[in-house]
């Protein structure tokens, strides 16, 4: 049989947010791209994005600039974000917006007739363009028709819709393939047939998303499974930070079905409260005393409060997110959490039934329709979720070209650096659209300058060689039960509170994984095999796992998305560092790496007390670079 | 589809269709030379009597818009294509034609005149209004009466009223055609409580027509004697 | 509480194929796709089925349970009593490649077909100005998961594969509508080809893809019903019928 082969200028793996935006910068400069999706094209996780998308248009609030919003990022991101990524974000995102609005997207309007703008959590004004709470839909159907748009002037220019732009619907990318140092191609194979197929592209962008798969109850989807990290750590790129990830303090646990789905915080911002399995409102006890004045210490204060917020505290169940993870997680490690390992949230004995109906209808629907319960009558069940991973590929970020593998882009969640420590909601729908296109640009540009750079064939066969071996080996170890037994290590001892030791037990286990999973075989043909498919996204994941494990371990303070009960402080030192993952070949390793300084001119663009908070004393003297 | 049955019957009878200020609504209005001087619209009858020899029942001059209204109607189309045409039977249930062409040409192209029958259908509204106030008229003609049969003609109009206005046609005369509802802000208000009622649009279309029959049988019951039209005052 | 349910499973591909019998666990408020994978980790390791979001937002989950058409994430195996059989197949609709999974590329082909939206020349990214009553319309059809069970439901081309190519589907009228009614959208002739060359005139407005719809969207009242209204202002209105043909104007 002859292997499928395709030549392209640019392969963007990935077909979210990101990847369609790099897909079409790369297209409008005159290029051939291919665009691969793990599932149906339109499916990505993008669509999942509820909120909104954070550009300071200042269309609510015109004193919202991008100053402000970069301001708002670096402090969300506990001033770990590289400076020039939340830089370039704050100053392009709102261009991105209005170019969608020009390809046919139809946001949410204020009075005038501007894109609405709405208040989330860490912004200073409200920023967030939305349509209703489908923001990521709207986001990638824009650009998925935006895609079709250009296929269709291709067409009437070549008489071929596909000649410059095609969609690999249900593709998996095993390998990304180099030549000489440099990016020649990728390899895969076809989820429906199993057959194999080559890409020969001397650029390739990676736009793969998330690694929530990783984690045993996460908001992610089966294709959040890391192949992005794991793919670029194989050729050569670095990851930086993996140890942060954003835990949502409310998911579903319970029923199954849905574990890990999103409960939106407005759920609580209605009045519901949060019980252990005592009926206590447990809130109370995990005020830190930085909140102690903005937050009531009492029942009868809170309560009040949703009726006068001028002159009471607010309830506790409004602590920031990690505040809120961190007490549902201490209740049921305390043995005080619901069988089903989470804590109460109920707004049913508060709130008329119609007036939930009216105010959450969505996630009256999301209870009711997925999983059978009526939130009206009874308590949800809720413990925190893996949402996002902050870290990722290391990328410089004009370019969005990975540090060290000339070649290859990485654009979007896959991509570290931006968000720092933990990412403020809404800024991740505007990170795909402003690195998407850098992306995009960094790829024309490298691919304008370097030119074709051909596959040889011994790395064809090393890459079908991977895929056939685990049809060739019997009685090996099984995908499925490896991925549960990872996920369970991940839960326990790589979760939202992390200690040196577990930590220590986590690398061990995880590597023991590693070590069995080098003998996984598959049942069954290769035509749409899910155990097959599993196969490989369990190999990305255990890369993965390893990363954040050995970055956790490393990272001796708490911030953001990492806390570390042995070490539960901020630390301006560690302020400075990034860790970065490489890979050995056999194993991950990791090391520190200093952060860049900010640079005088966005110094100065905050407070200096403030500063102080993050800062050692010497950088606040140095006052910025140059 | 008995109503179908029944119309076709009463529109060929041509008799017993008006008594003491009530008309049935299959009458109205009443065009033929044929028709009793009451019945008319004031004596106005440009109809012949006879066309080609052939006695015509005053009713079929008219009755073939309101039919014509409710044949092109969206709802009912859906109705009788599922039921009658079993295009499709239901839902995700095979059909049973070898060929399906949908309304692209003749005679279901013809489904696209819905709305010519939705301005008739307008005017017959107004007669029939005018018919129901007319009824409010006692057997000596003074004002100021009402009986069982006005108010079940009252009831009638309005709910073919009720009908007209929900139709889908009427929602895309009335504003949804506009582009921008913004540079029109009357029109969309209109626009948007007939949204309200085209919600319920196969409610007020079986309801119309179950009150326009049951006007035509108490008119034509009052008019062969069998039951007599009770006056309140 | 887990209870054993007997689930008839679909299995086979383009070739072959026949439904399984499987007797599998189901916990309470579990939906049928929860069920479906515990047959895939316990009984059929590679029973094929599409899935993604499970949260009834990314529309990839779309098989005919019991005959109907539905989205299996969104489908409660207490909504069936405690004896009956759920029967699942693939979407009949479109060719199956495997087991439950179906080859949906004619969607693909489609939305290919439908001309994009073209923005005013003379507004600049940042410039243009909508009012909300203005684009709800067009943001209902924006709602659209693409899970195709409309497509799949729709009789013009479920139970006649020849309509395939002259018919675009209620899936793409709602974009034609989206596209018409979008208060910016300057391409011509959208509601001409929509009769003309995507087929709007061969629905016979039944109404199936409404009811089947998982983001309710009145697809036949909203959309193809005031598509079929904007195509008879311009197609079979005789006054402007004449002017069009004496005056050769280009359409709306």
């Amino acid at each position: 049989m002859t292997l499928e082969r395709h030549n392209y200028d640019v392969l963007v793996i990935g077909a979210g947010g990101a990847g369609l935006r790099a897909a079409v910068e790369a297209r409008e400069a005159g290029l051939r791209v291919a665009i691969i999706c793990k599932s149906l094209f339109g499916k990505a996780h993008t669509v999942m994005a509820e909120g909104g998308a954070a550009a300071s248009m200042g269309n609510v609030n015109d004193k919202d600039s991008w100053m402000v919003h970069f301001r708002d990022t670096m402090r969300g991101g506990k001033f770990l974000s590289h400076y020039r990524m939340a830089e370039l974000h704050a100053k392009e995102a709102p261009d991105r917006i209005w170019e969608l609005e020009t390809w046919g997207a139809l946001f949410d309007r204020t009075k005038e007739g501007k894109i609405s703008q709405r208040n989330f959590g860490g912004h200073e004004y409200p920023r967030l363009a939305h349509v209703g709470d489908r923001t990521g839909l709207e986001l990638i159907r824009t650009m998925q028709q935006k895609i079709v748009q250009l296929q269709q002037k291709d067409g009437r220019e070549t008489g071929d819709m596909e000649s410059g732009i095609k969609v690999f619907a249900e593709l998996t990318i095993t390998d990304i393939l180099k030549e000489n140092g440099k990016i020649s191609g990728a390899y895969g194979y076809w989820r429906e047939s199993g057959e194999e197929v080559l890409f020969e592209a001397p650029a390739v962008v990676i736009a793969t998303g998330g690694v929530g798969k990783t984690f045993k109850i996460t908001s992610n989807s089966w294709e959040g499974t890391g192949d992005g990290h794991a793919l670029a750590l194989k050729a050569g790129a670095n990851l930086v930070d993996m140890e942060f990830l954003q835990f949502h303090p409310t998911g579903m646990v319970w029923p199954p079905s849905v574990r890990g789905i999103l409960v939106t915080e407005s759920v609580r911002g209605e009045g519901g409260v949060l019980t252990n399995n005592l009926g206590e409102r447990f809130m109370f006890k995990y005020i830190p005393d930085v909140f102690k004045d903005k937050y009531a210490d009492n029942e009868e204060e809170a309560d009040r409060w949703y009726e006068d917020q001028d002159n009471n505290r607010r309830p506790p169940e409004l602590l920031p997110r990690d505040e809120v993870a961190r007490a549902i997680n201490t209740e049921v490690k305390a043995g005080r959490g619901t069988e089903h390992g989470g804590v109460f949230l109920d707004v049913s004995k508060r709130i008329p039934a119609e007036t939930i109906k009216k105010r959450l209808p969505s996630m009256w629907h999301q209870f009711y329709e997925l999983a059978g319960v009526d939130i009206t009558k009874e308590a949800m069940e809720v413990g925190p979720t893996c949402h996002y991973v902050m870290g990722g590929v290391e990328v410089e970020p004009d370019t969005a070209a990975a540090v060290g593998v000339p070649g290859l882009f990485a654009a979007g969640e896959v991509a570290g650096g931006m968000h720092g420590s933990n990412r403020l909601g809404g800024n991740s729908l505007t990170d795909l659209l402003v690195f998407g296109r850098r992306a995009g640009m960094g790829a024309v540009a490298y691919v304008k300058s370097n030119g074709a750079n051909p596959v040889s064939e011994g790395a064809i066969a090393a890459a079908a060689k991977k895929i056939q071996a685990p049809f060739d080996r019997e009685g090996g170890e099984n995908s499925y039960s490896l991925h549960a037994e990872l996920q369970e290590i991940t839960h326990n001892l790589v979760g939202i509170i992390r200690t040196g030791s577990e930590l220590a037990e986590a690398i061990e286990k995880i590597a023991a994984i590693r070590a069995r999973s080098a003998n996984v075989s598959v049942s069954g043909g290769r035509k749409f095999n899910p155990g097959f498919h599993l196969a490989f996204d369990l190999d990305n994941m255990l890369l993965v796992a390893e990363s954040t494990a050995k970055s956790a371990i490393a990272r001796e303070e708490s911030r953001g998305g990492h806390t570390r009960d042995d070490f539960p402080n901020m630390n301006s030192e560690w302020r400075q560092i990034n860790l970065i993952s490489s890979f050995d070949g056999t194993k991950v390793n990791v090391r520190k790496q200093v952060l860049p300084t900010l640079p005088k001119e966005l110094f100065d663009l905050f407070d200096i007390h403030e500063l102080e908070k993050y800062m050692t004393p010497e950088e606040i003297a140095k006052g910025g670079s140059n | 589809m008995s109503f179908v049955v029944y119309a076709t019957f009463r529109a060929f009878e041509g008799a017993n269709y008006y008594k003491d200020h009530l008309i049935s609504p299959f009458y109205s209005p009443c065009l033929s030379e044929a028709c009793l001087p009451e019945a008319t619209i004031l004596g106005f009858t440009p109809v012949s009597a006879e066309i080609f020899n052939f006695a015509l029942s005053p009713a079929l001059i008219i009755l073939i818009f309101p039919l014509g209204f409710r044949m092109t109607c969206y709802y009912y189309r859906k109705s009788y294509y599922r039921s009658f045409w079993m295009s499709p039977p239901a839902c995700a249930v095979a059909e049973p034609h070898k060929k399906y062409t949908g309304e692209t040409r003749f005679p279901l192209i013809f489904q696209n005149s819905h709305r010519y029958f939705f301005y008739a259908g307008l005017v017959l509204n107004v007669i029939l209004s005018y018919d129901a106030i007319i009824s409010f008229k006692n057997p000596e003609g003074k004002w100021g009466h009402m009986s069982v049969g006005s108010l079940v003609l009252l009831v009638s109009s309005t709910l073919l009223w009720f009908y007209s206005m929900s139709c889908h046609s009427c929602r895309h005369t009335i504003g949804g055609r506009l582009k921008n509802f913004s540079k029109h802000p009357v029109r969309y208000k209109l626009w948007s409580w007939v949204s309200v009622l085209n919600h319920s649009h196969q409610r007020f279309a079986w309801y119309s027509l179950a009150a326009v029959a049951f006007a035509d049988i108490y008119v034509r019951q009052v008019a062969t004697g069998a039951w007599t039209n009770f006056y309140f005052f | 509480m887990a209870r054993n349910i007997k689930l008839r499973i679909w299995r086979g591909d383009s070739t072959d194929g026949g439904l399984k019998d499987v007797v599998v666990e189901a916990n309470e408020g579990e939906v049928v796709l929860d069920v479906i994978h515990r047959v895939q980790a316990t009984q059929m390791g590679d029973l094929a089925v599409r899935w993604n979001c499970k949260a009834g937002k990314c529309g990839s989950c779309s098989m005919e349970i019991n005959g109907k058409p539905r989205l299996a994430c969104m489908t409660q195996v207490a909504s069936f009593g405690e004896e009956e059989t759920i029967t699942v197949t693939p979407l009949r609709a479109f060719p199956v490649i495997k087991d439950l999974v179906t080859d949906v590329s004619f969607n693909y082909k489609k939305a290919m077909e439908v001309p994009a939206y073209e923005h005013p020349k003379e507004l600049a990214p940042g410039q243009a100005r909508m009012q909300q009553i203005d684009v709800e319309r067009s943001q209902e059809f924006r709602k659209c998961i693409e899970c195709f069970l409309c497509q799949d439901v729709c009789h013009v081309v479920r139970d006649h594969e020849e309509n395939k190519k002259s018919f675009a589907g209620p899936r793409f009228f709602i974009r034609i509508a989206e596209l018409d009614m979008h208060p910016l959208d300057m391409l011509k002739n959208r509601k001409k080809t929509a009769q003309e060359e995507h087929g709007l005139g061969m629905c016979n407005i039944t109404k199936c893809c409404t009811e089947v719809c998982p983001e309710h969207i009145k697809i036949t009242d909203n959309a193809i019903i005031p598509m079929k209204e904007r195509v008879a202002d311009i197609k079979y209105d005789p006054a402007r019928w004449l002017g069009s043909k004496i005056r050769r104007r280009e359409g709306l």
